[in-house]
């Protein structure tokens, strides 16, 4: 199956848009793309080994995380996997007698 | 403006560019009028290289924090999915992002930074007055990874709209 990359963790994985790897499961090709890229481990998953809570990483259209089986959930050849980290930003509300922003 | 600003230069005498065309620069200015008193946010889509960060299309993202849209941004990662899937079908890489700061100025924010993830991309940031965009900064998000991310001025290059 595919795995697409985005753009920042490219240098973390020969510079490649997408990754083939083997799987039959969402566990398995996520290990499968960490063993041949192991500088990608420290990008996606935190010391404890969780995903980061700013990696999404979706089935298709849905991410894993919701996904009843998660990462047992089974992969075909045609399936495909996309890292995608958030965007999101703001600013704090500032009050005059508040905080200093 | 940004336009016509000399080339920002570092520490290390290196320096960052995006670079778009006026027509896009404009439909980002304008996104965040149409939805001032709210920030707006949107994707940059083009060729992106060590210095130069090359724009060739601007879309435009829903805002999903509808309980604080006037100061907070956040693209929903499905649209954010689908958005990279149309790049990458026209051969284009997602190389930044947009959003408005309304009645506040054109620098990122410590939650900006904070939530920024994508090295190497370029964080567009327009400011909004009473509803008229006024400067439209840019800041290249630079660093190995979450301990080291900084944003590094960039320099907002709007090149005429034939030149694409
Ligand atoms: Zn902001």
């Amino acid at each position: 199956m595919k795995i697409h990359i985005p753009t920042p963790l490219r240098p973390y994985a020969d510079k490649q848009a997408t990754v083939t790897v083997e799987a039959s499961t969402v566990g398995q090709a996520l290990e499968a793309l960490t063993s041949t890229h192991p500088e990608l481990k420290k990008h996606l998953y935190s010391d404890g080994g969780k995903l980061r809570a700013f990696v999404n990483i979706y089935l298709n259209d849905e991410d894993i995380r919701y996904l009843a089986a998660k990462e047992a959930t089974p992969v075909k050849e045609s399936d495909s996997l996309t890292i995608i980290p958030s965007i999101a930003g703001g600013r704090p509300s500032i009050s005059p007698r508040g905080k200093r922003g | 403006m940004g336009d016509g600003q000399g080339a920002i230069w570092d520490a290390d005498g290196a320096f960052v560019v995006i670079e778009l065309s006026s027509v896009h620069h404009s439909a980002l200015r304008q996104h965040g009028e149409e939805t001032y008193p709210h920030e707006c946010c949107g994707v940059l889509l083009g060729h992106a290289a060590e210095a130069l960060n090359r724009v060739e299309a601007v879309v435009r993202a829903g805002n999903t924090r509808t309980d604080s849209a006037h100061n907070r941004y956040n693209i929903a990662p499905q649209e954010l999915v689908r958005i990279q899937r149309e790049a990458r079908e026209s051969g284009l890489d997602i190389v930044g992002f947009y959003h408005s700061h309304p009645d506040h100025p054109a620098q990122w924010s410590v939650t900006d930074l904070a939530e920024a993830h994508w090295m190497g991309c370029s964080y567009v940031i327009t400011s909004v007055e009473r509803g008229v965009a006024q400067q439209t900064n840019s800041f290249r998000l630079t660093g190995e990874g979450e301990d080291d991310k900084k944003f590094k001025d960039e320099e907002v290059r709007v090149v005429s709209a034939a030149a694409s």
